[in-house]
């Protein structure tokens, strides 16, 4: 049975068809890509699985259980960590207080230990930070924890991102576009960040990517998508020559 | 010119330097007892010394009031504060600054709590021994207090959550109402509600009841504005909760039974000094502990990104509605207090004219920060008592004050700052910091 299993999802913004009978299956421990063109429908999908819409049609199950139409964050604490593609990060917050947040849903001191400051609370916390600790020491930023996080530069804040979904314990993490705005150094340290991640901790990742490099290099297979439609499913090499790929694609002059 | 002014720049920067070089290491602990020195020295020669100045009376509220009536009392009402305050507090914190903190070291060997309690005491003798002079003194310190409980939970949902509500002043009334109906049907033999059903020997101790009961009715109100307004995404908050207010007060003034427009009066004399401060303490306490917890930084989370909270795991509309309901009770309980300070309300006093006051406190003192509560609460409240004789000039000066608060400080005095007990109750300079390392992290 596969992780996460999407079938024939659609979704229309009024008129506008934007994803059109869209299926996915994941496996345990694998890294599958999504590619496509500009508002072919990506982050839409992304929106979809993760609760932030309700689709039109169609159905998502996590592990055999349906979560479609639940709210966002009881889909995430089933297992669905995210990044965003514009980075929602909360600007007065610091680094630590981010990843911590991501525990919300596992925090069992309740409102009475919140006002009361109980000792359960304090353990609770503390256990929390550890854990917090130890997700940016994997990102390769525990030396940030207390930065706020408007003094960040750009790169760490795409980290701190990562670390914090990564805090929500997902089965299958979704990375819209991590690399989005970085130059070539800090692509290669993401791509090595994602493959650590990967490596210890055994999730599934679903990644956006518009750099078809990166994508070709981290992903088992990819699907690619045009205007809201599936249009070639597969391994990297069959992507990559697969004429409708590169029709809707590379066509339009995107560097490899 | 410019050069005079740079030099002029050049000693006060200096003057400041030195001053905080000389205080810097004073801890809490010193600058409580200084003030406990100066307080008492005010009730022992206060009066004397104003009388060889040529006041009338000792300046009651620093001689703001004095100083406004006359203008040539300035000099002297200035004397008088320099000699009873300045003088002495300043010059014992820093005499007294090394075994004060070699005492809060020690302090905190033992659990933090214990340290805590002895500042809270100090301060407590502190404002004891500065309110006993007058009634009027003690009439402002209660009403200042009731102003910190009323900004802070304001501040719960205004500053941490980053909605705008308008409804304080309704869950003010709910609470006075609730809780002096309450009190008044048990203890007081009253036109209204008939005899007293109690002894009053036992209304000490019913009156922390009474004041649950006002925060759980401000709280169910504050229910009814939450579920319709967090429901979608929006803002509708701030409209459904200016119309809330107006709904309890004209509910109010059609009520008979408990006075209508007349209002409501006789409440038994509960609100002591000690019970304010308790309460005050109380509500300062759990608020702190709530918003510095990550449950309560989820209020900022919301606010800054809700939809990323959402996709944390944090279920944002438990969240708001939590801390609506939590903003509301603590005004509540601070209409209670409120209404037993008086012994009288009347609809007329949660109007526009308090959420003015209330929100001016927030904004003024500082969003997303307790200690700018306590500072928005206290200084408008003082402020608002010590311009007084200004009369109708006093609505000019408060609220050009917030203009320039707001164009230089848009989000107030001492805002997003963390109010961290600890911290406050250590010693101050290196060593005693040292040894005391670690104790003093909770
Ligand atoms: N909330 C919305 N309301 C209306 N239309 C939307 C909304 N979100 C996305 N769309 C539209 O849906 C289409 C798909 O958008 P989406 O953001 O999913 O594209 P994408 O593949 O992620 O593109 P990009 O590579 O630029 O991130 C676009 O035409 C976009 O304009
Ligand atoms: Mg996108």
């Amino acid at each position: 049975m596969a992780l996460l299993r999407v079938e024939k999802m659609s979704h229309e913004f009024g008129g506008l068809r934007a994803v059109n009978n869209y299926s996915l299956e994941i496996e345990k421990g694998q890294i599958r890509g999504l590619i496509g063109p500009n508002g072919a429908g990506k982050t839409t999908i992304f929106n979809l699985i993760t609760g932030i819409y309700k689709p039109t049609e169609g159905e998502i199950y996590l592990e055999g259980k349906k979560i479609t139409g639940l709210p966002p964050n009881q889909i995430a604490s089933h297992g669905l960590g995210r990044t965003f593609q514009n980075m929602q990060l909360w600007r007065h917050m610091s680094v630590l207080e981010h990843v911590k947040m991501a525990r919300y849903s596992r925090i069992t001191y309740g409102l009475f230990g919140a006002f009361f400051g109980t000792a359960k609370r304090q353990r609770e916390e503390e256990e929390i930070e550890e854990m917090a600790y130890s997700l940016l020491k994997m990102v390769g930023i525990a030396h940030l924890a207390g930065q706020i996080i408007l003094n960040l530069p750009y790169g760490a804040q795409r980290r701190v991102e990562i670390a914090r979904a990564l805090a929500t314990e997902p089965k299958v993490l979704f990375l819209d576009e991590p690399t989005a705005g970085m130059n070539p150094e800090e692509l290669i340290q993401m791509m090595e960040i994602v493959r650590k991640v990967h490596k210890n901790l055994g999730l599934a990742i679903f990644l956006i990517e518009h750099r078809l490099k990166v994508v070709m290099e981290l992903c088992e297979i990819i699907q690619t998508l045009n205007f809201g439609q599936v249009i070639a499913e597969g391994t990297p090499e069959e992507i990559q020559n697969d004429p409708k790929v590169i029709d809707a694609y590379l066509g339009k002059g995107t560097v490899i | 010119m410019n050069e005079e002014y740079g030099k002029i720049i050049g000693i006060t920067h200096s003057i400041k330097r030195k001053a905080r070089s000389l205080f810097s290491e004073v801890p809490l602990l010193g600058w409580l007892f200084g003030m406990l020195i100066a307080v008492i020295l005010e009730r022992y020669v206060g009066e004397a010394l104003a009388e060889s100045l040529g006041l009338s009376k000792i300046p009651m509220l620093f001689g703001v009031v004095m100083m406004l009536k006359n203008p040539l009392m300035i000099p002297s009402t200035v004397l008088y504060l320099f000699t009873i305050f300045v003088l002495p507090i300043s010059v014992v914190a820093r005499l007294i600054s090394g075994p004060a903190n070699r005492v809060a070291a020690k302090l905190l060997d033992l659990p933090i709590l214990i340290s805590v309690i002895i500042h809270i005491g100090l301060l407590y003798a502190v404002l004891y021994l500065w309110s006993e002079a007058s009634a009027y003194r003690v009439l402002t310190l209660k009403l200042t207090l009731i102003a910190v409980i009323l900004t802070l939970s304001l501040n719960v949902v205004n500053g941490y959550m980053g909605e705008f509500s308008c409804s304080h002043p309704g869950f003010m009334a709910l609470g006075a109402y609730a809780a002096s109906v309450f009190t008044v049907v048990l203890f007081v033999d009253d036109k209204l509600f008939g005899h007293a059903l109690l002894p009053a020997a036992l209304a000490p101790f019913m009156f922390p009841i009474a004041l649950i009961i006002g925060g759980i009715v401000a709280a169910f109100g504050a229910l009814v504005i939450a579920i319709p307004s967090f429901r979608t995404r929006g803002d509708y908050l701030a409209i459904i909760s200016l119309a809330f207010m107006f709904i309890v007060k004209s509910m109010i003034e059609n009520l008979e039974v408990v006075g209508g427009p007349r209002g409501l009066s006789s409440q038994p004399d509960l609100a002591s000094l000690p019970t304010v401060f308790i309460w005050t303490v109380a509500c300062i306490w759990v608020t702190n502990n709530f918003v510095r917890s990550t449950m309560g930084k989820a209020l900022n989370a919301v606010r800054d990104d809700e939809v990323a909270a959402n996709a944390m795991t944090v279920n944002t509309r438990r969240t708001k509605i939590t801390a609506f309901l939590f903003a509301a009770f603590w005004a509540g309980v601070a209409g209670g207090l409120f209404a037993h300070v008086l012994r009288y309300v009347n609809p007329g006093t949660f109007g526009l004219q308090k959420l003015a006051e209330v929100l001016a406190m927030v904004y003024f003192g500082g969003l997303n920060s307790v200690y700018g509560s306590i500072v928005g609460g206290v200084s408008l409240s003082m402020l608002g008592e010590a311009l007084r004789p200004l009369e109708i000039f006093k609505w000019i000066i408060i609220p050009l004050l917030l203009i320039l608060i707001m164009i230089y400080r848009p989000t107030g005095l001492v805002a997003f700052k963390e109010f961290n007990v600890g911290k406050l109750v250590m010693p101050k300079n290196k060593s005693d910091q040292r040894k005391s390392d670690g104790a003093a992290s909770g």
